[in-house]
């Protein structure tokens, strides 16, 4: 290509007017070794346009995601939270039950005995009436 | 059966997406700059693209949306990190531990151009990678950016003068 389309082209080019076609053209003439002493500080440039382009994203795309995991187990880990507080609670009450069961428990066995002593006041009573009706036995009438 | 069919999706989606994979991951190292953050981003956006893929029907271009998509998730980024003072003493760190192997690469004029691309705001940036280095039209770069083919022409120029210029300056001096 002649040097003075190219001078054009890349005057086009700094306005941004070139197409894409043109703009190819000038990377192809900037490739080449060629290159005109004044020009020159364009071929860095041209040059590094088209070896950018050559980059790859080279790793695996992933479409399963970890973070969807992730999330599940946050899931699994506030139902088992949950249910573990559920069984704590549980568990309380139980004892607490039990606890309030053995008072009661004690509470009537404390009654039953001091019943009995009662009981056993009153079977002395009862004897004490017996030997004295004994003793002073009432004439019937 | 359902496996089968999902995976013939998978495969599917795979196809349409092979087409512009790389020109996505090179768009989002050209803004993010770290080819780790671009790798992340590149993943983060295909998979996203995968969730959606009953809303792709629905667009002319994928590879349009696709890098719609892409400028916005990185510009979020950019800013996110700007937005957290931590992010950014990190990043700074980053670019301390690779300025070693940046300068021996200085002298390599083809990473100058690199550099002089970095340093350019965000925006030309983007317009350069996608005109010079992804060679799309000036109507489909006005449909990803949502901006006037004018407007992109215009920011264009201005990034080319820009690094011509730095060019130019760096070459004198080279020569004194």
């Amino acid at each position: 290509m002649e040097l003075a389309n190219i001078e054009k082209l890349l005057e086009k080019y700094e306005n941004a007017e070139t197409t894409i076609a043109e703009e190819k053209e000038l990377k192809n003439y900037f490739s080449n070794g060629n290159v005109a002493p004044h020009l020159e500080e364009y071929q860095v440039m041209f040059g590094y346009f088209s070896t950018s382009k050559n980059e790859r994203y080279t790793k695996t795309i992933q479409l399963n995601s970890q973070k969807k995991s992730w999330k599940w187990l946050s899931v699994a880990a506030s139902v088992i939270l949950l249910v573990s507080v559920y069984n704590g609670y549980e568990n309380i009450q139980q004892r607490k039950a039990e606890r309030v069961y053995a008072e009661t428990i004690g509470a009537l066995e404390l009654l039953s005995t001091n019943l009995n002593k009662g009981n056993v006041a009153i079977a002395q009573l009862q004897r004490f009436e017996d030997t004295t009706n004994k003793i002073f036995k009432q004439p019937k009438k | 059966m359902l496996l089968t069919k999902l995976k013939m999706k998978q495969s599917e989606f795979l196809k349409t997406v092979m087409p512009f994979k790389d020109k996505v991951f090179r768009v989002a190292k050209r803004l993010l700059v770290s080819t780790e953050e671009a790798e992340d981003a590149t993943q983060e956006l295909l998979f996203k693209l995968w969730r959606n893929k009953e809303k792709l029907k629905d667009y002319k271009s994928i590879e349009a949306f696709a890098m719609t998509m892409t400028k916005n998730y990185c510009f979020d980024r950019l800013k996110s990190k700007q937005a957290s003072n931590l992010k950014l003493v990190h990043s700074n760190y980053k670019e301390n531990n690779t300025s070693l192997d940046r300068q021996v690469e200085l002298n390599d004029s083809v990473s100058k151009v690199h550099e002089l691309i970095e340093n350019l705001p965000e925006q030309q940036k983007l317009i350069i990678q996608l005109r010079d280095i992804e060679e799309y039209e000036f109507d489909e770069i006005a449909k990803m950016l949502n901006l006037k083919p004018t407007a992109i022409r215009v920011t264009l120029s201005r990034a080319r003068k820009t690094i011509r210029e730095q060019l130019l300056k760096q070459h004198k001096y080279g020569i004194s």
